[in-house]
C-alpha cells in the first residue's frame, strides 16, 4: 500500500495491520540537523494525534504525533546512535516506530503523496 | 510534527518587531538568497539562520577552517567629543580612559539598578570612539547615548550605511594575510583602517565564536563584492545565525536578552573581569552601588555552564533543580554543542550550586534529567596571542 501523510508532516507506510511511521523529507529539511530522537516504548498505546515522540534538532525540539490509534510494536534503535539518519533518509532508514493499528479506518482521512506534496508546497 | 521549544527561531521572534512592520535587510541580503540561505526574522531583520550545508557543518567549518558571518544588523556608531572617553565611562563600568588607541574592549551599558541595558564593544581611535551594539537594542542604545552624552558635549553618528562581516576560525588569519598583510598582523582586541582591493575597511581582531578572527566594517555598497571575495578563498564558507549561536554558547559568551538583561548584573553574569580596579573603586557608572556591593559581598545568583548527561538538550527556560528536587534556577541558553560533543547550557543558579561538579537536574518534558555544573568555556578559546 502507498504511503499516507498527515498535516503534521508524519508519514505512515502500511504492511498488513502494522504501519511504519516517520517524518517527511519536507519536515526534516525544516528542522535542520537532528541531534536526538526520543522514541516511545514498545507496547505503548497511543490515540490518533497523541504525542508519541520528540525530535531535537540543533534549532528546536518538536513533538511527533501518532498518525493513527494503535500499539507500538517496534522502534528504530539505529536513531539512538545516528540521529542524522532522519536528515539523510527521512522517509526510509530514518523511520521512528512501527504501530499496530487499532482503527484502520483512520487511514482513509490521511493524505496521499500527491495531496501531501501540494499541502507541503503551500507551507514552504 | 509541531515545534515545542526553539532556540534560534523563537529568539528571532522574541527580539523582532511586530510582524506588521516589514523586515529590514542587510547589504548582503541578495547574496544570502543566492547562496540558498534559509532566512528568518531576527531583531527586525530578515537574516540567514543557515545555508544549505546546515548548522552543524557551518559550526564545524568555523572550528576547523574559517566561516563568514553577516552581522550587519548590529548597530555601529561613532562617538566624538573632547572628553568622549570620560563621558562614556558615565554609562559603562569599563576603564575607557586607560584603553590604548586602536584597542578594543568589551563592556556593558548598566542601569541605575545595576542591571545590563546591553553589552557592546568599544574601540578607541585617535579622535573618536567606535561602538558596536546588539541589533535588537541599537535604537535604545543610541537614544541612551545621545540623551546622556549629548549634554556632555559628545556627538553620536550612527553608521547605518555600513556593513559588518565576521571572518572567524583558525584559518581566518591565513586568509587575511593573503588579502591584507597589515590586518593579519593585528593583535587580539585591536583594530586598524586598511585598504583591501582598494576598498577602505576598518578591521578588528575580534569575534563571537571563541576562535581567532576578524570583524570588518565597510561601506554597504562595497559589502557584497567584498563578501564574495572572501568566499572565493578556499578556506572560507558562509555560516548563519544558527552556527553563530552554537559557537558563542560553546565559547561561554552571553547573548543579550537571554543570558543577560536589565535584571542581571555584570557580577552575577560572571562579567566582573570586564570591570577594571579603578572603576570598581571609584564607581561613577549607573548601578555602581549594587555592583560594588556584589563585588565585595557576593551575589544572590551566578551564571554557570552546565552539561546535561545523555543527548537531550536543556533549552532556554528549562527549570534547574538540585538533587533534592528544589528549584535553583533556569537555563538561559541551551542547545547542542557540536564541538563539545553533546548538549550544553548556561543559566543562573544560587551561589551554593555554582561550583563546577555540582550535580543538578533539568526538568525536561516533566522528567528530571541529570547533569552537572561545569567550567566555561565548553570549548577552549583560541584567540590570537598578542
Amino acid at each position: 500500500m502507498a504511503k499516507k501523510y498527515t498535516k503534521e508532516h508524519e508519514w505512515i507506510d502500511m504492511a498488513g495491520d502494522v504501519g511504519t511511521v516517520g517524518i517527511t523529507e519536507f519536515a526534516q529539511e525544516q528542522l535542520g540537523d537532528v541531534v536526538f530522537v526520543e522514541l516511545p516504548k514498545v507496547g505503548a498505546d497511543v490515540a490518533q494525534n497523541g504525542q508519541i515522540a520528540v525530535v531535537e534538532s540543533v534549532k528546536a525540539a518538536s513533538e511527533i504525533y501518532a498518525p493513527v490509534t494503535g500499539t507500538i510494536t517496534a522502534v528504530n534503535d539505529a536513531l539512538a546512535k545516528e540521529p542524522s539518519l532522519v536528515n539523510q533518509s527521512a522517509e526510509d532508514k530514518g523511520w521512528f516506530f512501527k504501530i499496530k493499528l487499532a482503527k484502520p479506518d483512520e487511514l482513509a482521512a490521511l493524505m496521499d503523496a500527491a495531496a501531501y506534496k501540494k499541502f507541503a508546497e503551500g507551507k514552504a | 510534527m509541531r515545534r515545542r521549544s526553539g532556540a534560534t527561531a523563537s529568539r528571532g521572534r522574541a527580539l523582532s518587531q511586530p510582524t506588521s512592520e516589514p523586515l529590514k535587510t542587510t547589504p548582503l541580503h541578495a547574496l544570502h538568497k543566492a547562496l540558498g540561505a534559509r532566512m528568518v526574522p531576527f531583531a527586525g531583520y530578515d537574516m540567514p539562520v543557515q545555508y544549505p550545508s546546515g548548522i552543524l557543518k557551518e559550526h564545524e567549518q568555523c572550528r576547523t577552517s574559517a566561516a563568514l558571518f553577516d552581522v550587519s544588523h548590529m548597530g555601529q556608531a561613532v562617538l566624538r567629543g573632547a572628553k568622549a572617553e570620560e563621558a562614556l565611562e558615565s554609562l559603562v563600568p569599563a576603564d575607557i580612559k586607560a584603553l590604548g588607541v586602536d584597542r578594543m574592549r568589551y563592556t556593558q551599558f548598566t542601569n541605575e539598578a545595576g542591571g545590563i541595558l546591553d553589552d557592546l564593544m568599544v574601540t578607541r581611535r585617535a579622535d573618536r570612539i567606535l561602538l558596536v551594539v546588539n541589533a535588537a537594542r541599537k535604537e535604545h542604545d543610541f537614544a541612551h547615548l545621545s540623551k546622556h552624552l549629548g549634554p556632555r558635549g559628545c556627538t553620536l553618528r550612527i553608521l547605518d550605511d555600513r556593513a559588518l562581516l565576521a571572518l572567524q576560525g583558525p584559518a581566518a588569519a591565513n586568509v587575511m594575510a593573503r588579502i591584507s598583510p597589515a590586518a593579519a598582523m593585528l593583535d587580539f582586541m585591536s583594530g586598524a583602517n586598511v585598504r583591501i582591493d582598494g576598498v577602505p575597511v576598518f578591521v578588528s581582531r575580534s569575534g563571537y565564536t571563541g576562535e581567532d578572527g576578524f570583524e570588518i566594517s565597510l561601506a554597504a555598497a562595497e559589502a557584497e563584492a567584498f563578501a564574495r571575495r572572501l568566499l572565493e578563498q578556499p578556506e572560507v564558507a558562509p555560516a548563519g545565525l544558527g552556527a553563530r549561536d552554537s559557537l558563542r554558547l560553546e565559547a561561554g559568551l552571553c547573548l543579550y536578552g537571554h543570558d543577560i538583561d536589565e535584571t542581571t548584573s555584570p557580577v552575577e553574569a560572571g562579567l566582573a573581569w570586564s570591570i577594571a580596579p579603578r572603576r570598581r573603586e571609584q564607581g561613577g557608572f549607573p548601578g555602581a552601588a549594587r555592583i560594588q556591593r556584589e563585588l565585595k559581598e557576593g551575589v544572590a545568583r551566578r551564571r554557570v555552564g552546565m552539561k546535561p548527561e545523555g543527548r537531550v538538550p536543556a533549552r532556554e527556560g528549562t527549570e534547574i533543580t538540585d538533587e533534592a528536587g528544589k528549584p535553583i534556577g533556569k537555563v538561559t541558553s541551551g542547545g547542542f554543542g557540536a564541538s563539545a560533543g553533546g548538549p550544553i547550557a548556561m543559566g543562573y543558579v544560587a551561589p551554593a550550586a555554582a561550583k563546577p561538579g555540582t550535580r543538578v537536574n533539568f526538568t525536561i518534558r516533566g522528567e528530571a534529567r541529570p547533569g552537572a555544573v561545569v567550567k566555561m568555556p565548553f570549548v577552549p578559546h583560541r584567540y590570537a596571542k598578542g
